[in-house]
């Protein structure tokens, strides 16, 4: 209750602040922003810029698995000095994945993702005016705007972009003169991420203080939306995760630049030994892995969010086991931390661990399996609107199943050591987390569209070839990858004809190739109704989807503080579609199959205690 | 192939020339007023349509992945603990693959069934515990026997130490070469370092532990088939990782610690070969080896090498620097009386350190 009343207080604070401050100049509007839906915004033009760019690389190396020593034009434009007559050279092959890789994990599904949506999402869903501190959001953002500026310079650096893979093992990442993309690539890879890291959790602190602090009256935390949970639990797991991968990165730096002996021990390199000893690599692993999994679901609960509420919205049909949801969530939250293990099977690390690690790994299965069952439920005796936003997340829901099948298959260390750092890793993760974050981002563009560009719409049609295409595509480029997987094809590999005995599999890596070509052909579609219907995009009404949380209260033009009068309270929890009146003869509003959360319970209605 | 990727194409092309021309009808008709951007009842049925075609187009691409491809599943393991790998995997897949075609059957189907249509009432359906418990409780207990099975198999193959007949070998790492060192006749491998590596004693054997005087280091891995191999595997630089696929055998390659595996092989290179998916396997590649080196000489470059005969390889599965792709080892499986004569002839340690 008190939490309640201070919220409304401090609500009432921000409102009469508000009126001074009507009269923003252009940097302090646009720039240097305080407001979480401006914010919201600048995180998903630079998710989607970087998005851009993460993307064309896995274009180019695609190309060079596809046809390897073929000379490609592509390749001296985009390579340069690294694509001498037009042929890739190995070293930038490996920054290409490793800088795919970490583009697309932090910047693109992180940044881009939870960034754009919670900071959209968690004051306009639960009624606040603001995040709970607007200064430590804006800093949230620049620092991640800085730390992917410094990630884009290191592609410009003389010896070449970091190349050691997106896990950064050392000793490789700490020794310059194992590949020269260790040395200035590598550190500004490092300062990177540790700005990175230090925007991520200013931003987590502030969800999780906003969802705690800030809800409006009547907002139980039983009755947030789905939405919400996903952005607070994931908030939660970075701000558990975060730090460890700072520390590793920290004690990295130490090793590389201090002449610290943390991951290294008994090296010989370049025809001398290093003074190095008694470091492990293995505790490198723990410490990145500590953070890699949970980075997982922090990739993917907001997508699932999303994907949630779009579900039940676009069904007309409360989301199936709210409370299972919620618990779902939480118990991948909690496992999600103690499973990293399962990416070190055979790193050399106790058997009996690994025995462990296989026995939680298994166990997340069961949460995840509860979603999709309850997703599917949704679905059933629905009135599917099929709206863009709607596909994607059935689409989510189809690639999670099918990437998330072949996690037990990856989770179990008996089965996992002959497929480990295949291309069937490769297949799993892109589905289950790639793909599948990507979805939920696309849906939540489609669905919040409106809300970020003042009521403006995305263009349905186009919408629906962005989809139907990338559905097809990305299933066109995945599912075959796990064969070649399963026929013991590392990742990695610069070429696979270095012997012969992998010649048979090339048909089905340039079929891949083809298939990426394509799927990443169709995204321009997305990029141009994006950017035109910035402009030129139709108006829709306040609330188009015809969807019951507070965010669609508010009006088309944005304002600071949200509401232009008082903030609305709640009655019910978010999804009341479709209910029906106490005879069953009518909905509960007449004629409107939906309830939003600020209108009070109707006469003899009761609330549904999910 | 081709012709799959010709239909995929086609398909493709096919679905987008379609819908853009549904962009062009609707984009003059219907999308006037606030409405105009949310599906009404013609793209629910388009899209309800669409969503079985993309089912129908899922499970030809499973079936057809599963037919054309499964081919490329390695050959019958050649480890002993391989057989076991092989059946969990089996099962394992079976249980993923039923679960795929009925998730992905319902999710689709359920999308068609229940497109929206005006006047069409949802059901207003929050909850039922006793079907989450179902679907709760049944993964547990699936789950529960694919984790006991795995890890009764994971045990196995990981908990070898105890016997005293597996003969030991060091498997040594460096970019971008592997090197075997074999323990030799007393079965000790003599302490190693990488402060020791000097000239020709590149392994860093330590000169002065007479274990390690008996040792064998060889480019090549030989191994008596039917015995059982304890690898110790030791790094000189980065990580590595060595990736025996045939024998579903993979274990890091970590500097500053000994890590091992253990195996015991059961076929020989020699069998291998004979086998019909061998025989298939480098029929094939010998017939696009065969065509690309056409190409190649038509171009005036030499043709490929040609490639009849089958070996077991050691493959570096960890990125470890700019020709990562291209570390491998030959590995021979032979008979005892093979390898025995093939191990007289290498030099031991202390007689090549005396040259």
């Amino acid at each position: 209750m008190s939490a309640n009343a201070t919220a409304l207080e401090h609500a009432h604070d921000e409102h009469d602040h508000g009126h001074h401050d009507h009269h923003q100049t252009f940097i302090s509007k646009y720039i240097f922003s305080t407001d979480h839906k401006m914010i919201s915004k600048q995180y998903l033009i630079t998710g989607l810029i970087m998005g851009i760019i993460g993307i064309a690389m896995s274009i180019l190396f695609r190309i060079q698995l596809a046809w390897p020593d073929k000379s490609f034009t592509l390749f001296e434009i985009f390579l340069g000095k690294w694509a001498p007559d037009g042929v890739m050279d190995p070293s930038i092959y490996l920054s290409l994945v490793t800088i795919h890789g970490t583009i697309m994990v932090f910047f693109v599904l992180t940044a881009g993702l939870s960034g754009t949506f919670s900071n959209l999402l968690i004051p306009l869903q639960i009624g606040a005016r603001d995040m709970a501190s607007g200064f430590l959001n804006m800093v949230s953002y620049w620092l991640f705007f800085l730390s992917s500026v410094i990630m884009i310079s290191s592609l410009f650096v003389e010896a070449g972009p970091a190349a050691a893979g997106w896990t950064i093992y050392p000793p490789l990442s700490a020794l310059p003169n194992s590949i020269s993309a260790s040395g200035a690539g590598m550190t500004l890879w490092l300062v990177s991420m540790a700005i990175f890291i230090a925007s991520s959790l200013l931003g987590s602190l502030n969800y999780v203080v906003t969802v705690i602090n800030l809800r409006t009256k009547g907002m139980s935390m039983t009755r947030l939306p789905l939405t919400i949970w996903a952005f607070f639990v994931t908030a939660i797991i970075g701000i558990v995760s975060f730090p460890v991968l700072l520390s590793a990165a920290l004690l990295l730096i130490m090793d590389r630049s201090f002449g610290t002996s943390f991951f290294l021990s008994d090296i010989y390199i370049g025809g001398e030994v290093l003074h190095n000893h008694g470091g492990s690599p293995v505790l490198f692993e723990h410490l990145f892995w500590f953070l890699g999994h949970p980075e997982v679901y922090i990739v993917l609960l907001p997508a699932l969010g999303i994907s949630s509420e779009v579900i039940a919205t676009n069904s007309r049909k409360p989301i199936f086991g709210y409370r299972a949801m919620i618990a779902s969530i939480l118990a991948i939250a909690f496992l999600s931390t103690i499973v990293w293990g399962h990416h070190m099977f055979v790193s050399g690390m106790n058997p009996f661990l690994g025995s462990v690690f296989t026995f939680t790994t298994l166990l997340i299965a069961i949460p995840s399996a509860v979603k999709a069952f309850n997703y599917i439920t949704t679905l059933w005796k629905g009135n599917l609107q099929f709206n863009p936003a709607m596909l994607f997340s059935i689409g989510l829901v189809s690639t999670f199943i099918t990437g998330g099948l072949t996690g037990i298959i990856l989770g179990d260390s008996t089965l996992d050591i002959n497929v480990h750092d295949t291309y069937f890793v490769v297949a799993h993760f892109h589905l289950v987390m790639g793909i599948s974050a990507l979805y939920g981002l696309f849906a939540g563009v489609y669905h919040w569209f409106p809300k970020m560009f003042q009521g403006r719409m995305l263009n349905k049609n186009l919408g629906y070839v962005h989809f139907w295409v990338t559905a097809i595509g990305s299933y066109a480029v995945f599912f075959p990858m796990h064969f070649i997987g399963m026929a013991g094809l590392p990742r990695r590999y610069y070429s696979n004809t270095a012997f012969p005995y992998f010649d048979d599999l090339a048909d089905v890596n340039t079929m891949i190739t083809i298939a990426a070509i394509v799927t990443a052909a169709v995204q321009f579609v997305f990029l141009y109704n994006f950017i035109s219907s910035i402009f030129y995009g139709k108006r829709g009404t306040k609330n188009p989807w015809k969807s019951n949380t507070l965010e669609w209260t508010t009006e088309h033009k944005h304002i600071h503080g949200n509401w232009e009068g008082a903030i609305p309270e709640v009655y019910r929890w978010s999804y009341d579609y479709s209910k029906l009146n106490e005879d069953g003869t009518d909905y509960v509003i007449p004629g409107q199959d939906y309830i939003p959360q600020n209108i009070p319970l109707q006469p003899g209605e009761e609330e549904m205690n999910h | 192939m081709i012709v799959f990727l010709v239909l995929i194409v086609i398909v493709l092309f096919a679905v987008a020339i379609w819908q853009m021309s549904k962009i062009y009808a609707l984009s003059k008709g219907n999308s006037k007023g606030e409405d105009g951007e949310v599906a009404n009842g013609k793209d629910n049925r388009i899209n309800s349509k669409l969503m079985v075609m993309f089912m129908v187009f899922l499970y030809f691409l499973m079936f057809y992945c599963f037919w054309n491809y499964s081919k490329f599943y390695l050959p019958e393991a050649s480890s002993e603990h391989g057989s076991k790998y092989d059946n969990l995997m089996f099962i394992s897949i079976a249980v993923i693959m039923i679960v795929q075609v009925v998730t992905q059957f319902l999710l689709h189907f359920f999308a068609y069934k229940y497109k929206g249509e005006k006047g069409r009432r949802a059901l207003f359906y929050a909850d039922n515990d006793k079907l989450e418990f179902i679907w709760t409780i049944i993964p547990v207990i699936v789950l529960a026997g694919l984790i006991i099975y795995g890890l009764f198999t994971w045990s196995e193959i990981m908990n070898f130490e105890d016997n005293e007949d597996a003969m030991v070998v060091e498997l040594y790492a460096q970019r971008f070469n592997w090197k075997a060192r074999y323990a030799g006749e007393d079965n000790i491998l003599g302490d190693a370092n990488v402060r020791f590596i000097e000239g020709l004693n590149q392994l860093g054997i330590d000169p002065s532990d007479p274990d390690g005087d008996d040792d064998v280091v060889t480019t090549e891995l030989h191994l008596p088939v039917g015995k059982q191999v304890i690898f110790k595997l030791r790094s000189q630089d980065v990580l590595h990782s060595a990736y025996m696929p045939h024998f579903r055998a993979q274990m890091n390659v970590v500097p500053g610690m000994i890590t091992q595996f253990s195996l015991t092989p059961t076929i020989t290179t020699k069998e291998i070969r004979q086998t019909d998916y061998m025989q298939e396997k480098m029929r094939t590649i010998q017939e696009i080896r065969t065509e690309k080196s056409k190409e190649l000489v038509a171009a005036g470059e030499p043709a490929l090498d040609a490639y009849d005969a089958f070996d077991y390889y050691l493959l570096c599965n960890k990125i470890c620097g700019s020709s990562h792709y291209n570390m491998q080892m030959k590995i021979i499986v032979e008979t005892q009386e093979e390898y025995d004569a093939w191990i007289k002839e290498q030099k031991t340690f202390s007689e090549s350190m005396a040259q």
